[in-house]
Parts: structure tokens; sequence; C-alpha cells
């Protein structure tokens, strides 16, 4: 499995594409798009928008330390999607994207957030089904 | 938009000296800038008047004011912050200005030191960063104080907390960028202690730390830990040469 990820990683690596690399679903009841959006905008929970743009007219202040989410699911799959959330280190070893939903390898977590994820298994498999449907890109 | 073509002129004014460095100053709004600039609209200069009282103020069972072994700040405190942190002899380490003042406290005045944050301290501190504005930041190069070059060298670069950020991430990488609409800065410390709008109050530089800190989901070390200090004075190796501007306003 390790191996595989890796393999993945480094085809990512060499060419940008990603395809054919990823992670099975977390839980088994499925994403929910509106939940997904909504912690994907959210400044506390998601902090997606604090580096990443998007079409979220909503929300005024967005990052510009991270690619446009826009049409990201016609660039991604499921399975590739959940595994930049889960830990983005597995794509890109130098990746600023904190690990939404992996403990392993970190250093002084505040006392608040020790031994948990940023969000949940649920909560990743909701961003999921969010994403997945950002497939349009604006002329 | 006109706080972008202002800091933009700025860039472009360092680019041609040859020098990339920028103070955080130039990341603010023209209006915080413009506060900044003028010593009677500054409210740090508050901070400087306080702390120009506190320095001729009696403290301790000693009956002594800090005017009374140093005299005239103007001419004893001028050009002192600029080369803080330092190496002190007695406690064999590396101290910055903030601990500086309470081992003057404990060791000349018999006095209590003050709490981290305390506005007398901040008074203090501001009032003798003061007496170097406009003068180059240059670090002591006690070689003593080669560990902590080092621990806070090392320290920069480590990843820390929930979210998993170096300051090197933040500081040098992205610098210019936008953590949603807040410009990061390259995390120069020339304006410490600084007026936070925020706050409504004076911060040092170490409060600073523990905010960038909290922001990743990291555990802050404590106020005048070694790993702080040591932080400090990486960034005055860092920052070297560049001006200091205390009191600096941020929003
Ligand atoms: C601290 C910055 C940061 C945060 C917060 C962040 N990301 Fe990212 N993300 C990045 C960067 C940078 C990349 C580019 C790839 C890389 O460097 O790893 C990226 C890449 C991605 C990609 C792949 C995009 C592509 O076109 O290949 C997706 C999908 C993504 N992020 C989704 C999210 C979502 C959803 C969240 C919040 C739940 C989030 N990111 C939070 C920095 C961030
Ligand atoms: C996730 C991004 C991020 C990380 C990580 C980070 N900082 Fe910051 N830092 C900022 C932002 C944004 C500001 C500006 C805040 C403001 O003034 O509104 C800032 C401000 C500063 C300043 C003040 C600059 C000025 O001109 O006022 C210093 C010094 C600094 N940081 C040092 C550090 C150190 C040391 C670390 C690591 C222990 C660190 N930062 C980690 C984002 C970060």
């Amino acid at each position: 499995m390790r191996r595989v990820v890796a393999a993945a990683a480094a085809i990512c690596a060499a060419g940008g594409v990603c395809a054919g690399e990823g992670m099975p679903p977390l839980t088994s009841t499925p994403g929910d798009p509106e939940r997904g959006r909504a912690i994907v905008i959210d400044r506390e929970t998601g902090l997606c928008l604090l580096c990443h743009s998007g079409p979220f007219p909503e929300v005024t202040f967005q990052g510009d330390l991270a690619p446009s989410l826009e049409g990201v699911g016609a660039r991604l799959d499921a399975a590739a999607l959940r595994l930049r959330l889960v830990d983005s280190r597995r794509v890109n070893p130098d990746t600023i994207m904190p690990p939404y939903h992996s403990t392993d390898n970190l250093n002084r977590v505040g006392a608040e957030w020790r031994g948990k994820p940023i969000l949940s298994a649920q909560q990743i498999e909701d961003v999921v089904a969010f994403l997945a449907t950002m497939t349009e890109v604006a002329q | 938009m006109r706080g972008g073509a202002a800091a933009l002129l700025l860039i472009a004014a360092t680019m041609a000296s040859g020098d990339e460095r920028l103070s955080g100053t130039a990341f603010m709004s023209p209006e915080t800038r413009a506060m900044q600039a003028d010593d009677l609209a500054n409210p740090g200069m508050f901070a400087v008047l306080e702390g120009a009282r506190l320095w001729e103020e009696t403290a301790g069972v000693s009956g002594r004011s800090c005017a009374g072994c140093h005299g005239d700040a103007a001419e004893t405190m001028k050009g002192v912050a600029a080369r803080y942190p330092a190496f002190d002899e007695a406690s064999n380490a590396a101290v910055d200005l903030t601990a500086r003042v309470n081992l003057c406290r404990t060791r000349h005045q018999d006095a209590d030191p003050l709490p981290p944050e305390d506005p007398r301290l901040l008074a203090l501190t501001t009032f003798i960063g003061h007496q170097s504005r406009g003068q180059k930041i240059e670090p002591d190069p006690d070689p003593r104080l080669q560990p902590w070059r080092e621990l806070g060298a090392r320290l920069f670069r480590t990843r820390m907390g929930q979210l998993n950020f170096s300051c090197a991430n933040c500081h040098d990488d992205n610098a210019g960028r936008h953590l949603a609409g807040n410009p990061i800065p390259q995390g120069h410390a020339t304006g410490y202690p600084i007026y936070r709008l925020e706050w409504q109050s004076m911060g040092s530089l170490q409060r600073r730390f523990r905010n960038c800190l909290v922001g990743v989901r990291a555990e802050p070390f404590a106020y005048g830990s070694r790993e702080f200090i040591a932080l400090e004075l990486f960034l005055a190796d860092r920052a070297a040469g560049m001006t200091i501007e205390t009191p600096a306003v941020r929003p």
C-alpha cells in the first residue's frame, strides 16, 4: 500500500499528471456535498480559503497561496481528491497544505488539537463529495 | 488596492538598492503607515512617554531609578536595541531587552521582575527601542551566542502545529501573498514592541511569535524561553542592516 502511494507520488512529481493514484472512501456513508461546501468556506473548520480561492461569492477575502479550486472536480477524481485532503504530503512531501486527516509526523501540536485530525473521516467525505461537483470553469 | 501600489513602489525602491528585504510596514495599509510615521498620531508614542517617566522613577528597595545608573537614555541607550539579544556574562546566556530590563530590576534595583507583557515592561522596552529608531540593526557578534543563533535558525525552519507550518513556509516562501485577505510580511522585527490596533495596546515580539504559533495550532513556547530568545536572535541576524522603527503600528 505504502509503496503504491510512493510510486504514484513519483509519477505525479515527474509529470504533474496524477491519474490512477488515490484513496478509497473512509466511511460507508456517502459524503454530503452541501455540508462539504459549508466546511470548505468556513474559516475555522476547513480553512481552505485561507490559502485557496474559488467560486464562492459570499467569501470576500480568499487566499493566494494555493491554486484555485475552480474546476478541481474535473481535474481530479474522488479518490485523488481524498488522498490530497487526507494527507497532501503523500503527493508532495514539501506541500504547505495541512494534512486534514493524519496526525503522523506533526510537531508541538497545541494541547487543544493534539492527537486529533483537522477534519473527521465523515467531514473528509463531505468535502470530497462537494469538490467532485466542482467541474465547471467560468469562461 | 492603493496600499498594494504603494507597497510596490517601496519594493521597487528597495530592489533598486539591491536589498529585497522589506519591513513589515511596507505591507500595511496607507492609513496604518501614515499613523506610524506621524509621532502625534502614532499611539506607540504614549508607551515611549510612559517609558521615559518610568526611566526616571525609583523602583525596589534600592531606591534607584534606571536613570540613576544609566543617565540620559538618548545617549546611553542609543544603539542598544540595535544589537540585542546580547550575551549576559552573569547568567551565561543570551538575553533580550525585556530580560535585560528585568535583570536590572532584580540585580540593581532590588525590585521584583515585571511579568511578561506588563504595560510597564512594554513601556520601558519601547522607550529603549525608540532610542535606536533610524539606526541599523547590528547583531551582537559574540561567539558565545552561536548556540542560540543555530537554535533560532533551526526553529525558523521547523514545521509545527496541527497545520504543520514552519515560520519559513510563510515568511520566506510566501511573503507578499495573502492568507485570506491578510498580507504575509517577511517577518523582519524592525519595529518592536509594536502598537496593535486590534489589541488597543502595545505588544512584544514574543507575543507576535505566540500569535503565529497559535495560528498554526502549535503549542507556543513560554515567554522568556530559550527558544524565543533564539528566534529573536535569528531574526536580528536575518534583519541585520535594516532600520529600526520602534514603535511600529500594526492592524
Ligand atoms: C495552508 C494552505 C492550504 C490550505 C489551508 C488548504 N490547501 Fe489545498 N493546496 C494547497 C497547495 C499549496 C496546493 C498545491 C499542491 C501542493 O503544493 O501540494 C493545494 C492543492 C489542493 C488540491 C489539488 C488541486 C489541484 O488542482 O491539483 C485540492 C483538491 C485542495 N488543495 C483542496 C483543499 C481543500 C478542500 C482544503 C480545505 C479543506 C484545502 N485544500 C486547504 C494549500 C492549502
Ligand atoms: C501560516 C502563516 C505564518 C506562520 C507559520 C508564521 N507566521 Fe509570522 N506572521 C504571519 C502573518 C500573516 C503576519 C502579519 C500579522 C499582522 O501584522 O497582521 C505575521 C507576522 C510576523 C512578524 C511581525 C512582522 C511585522 O512587521 O510586524 C514576525 C516577526 C513573525 N511573524 C515571525 C514569525 C515566526 C518567528 C514564526 C514561527 C515561530 C512565524 N512568524 C510563523 C503569518 C505566519
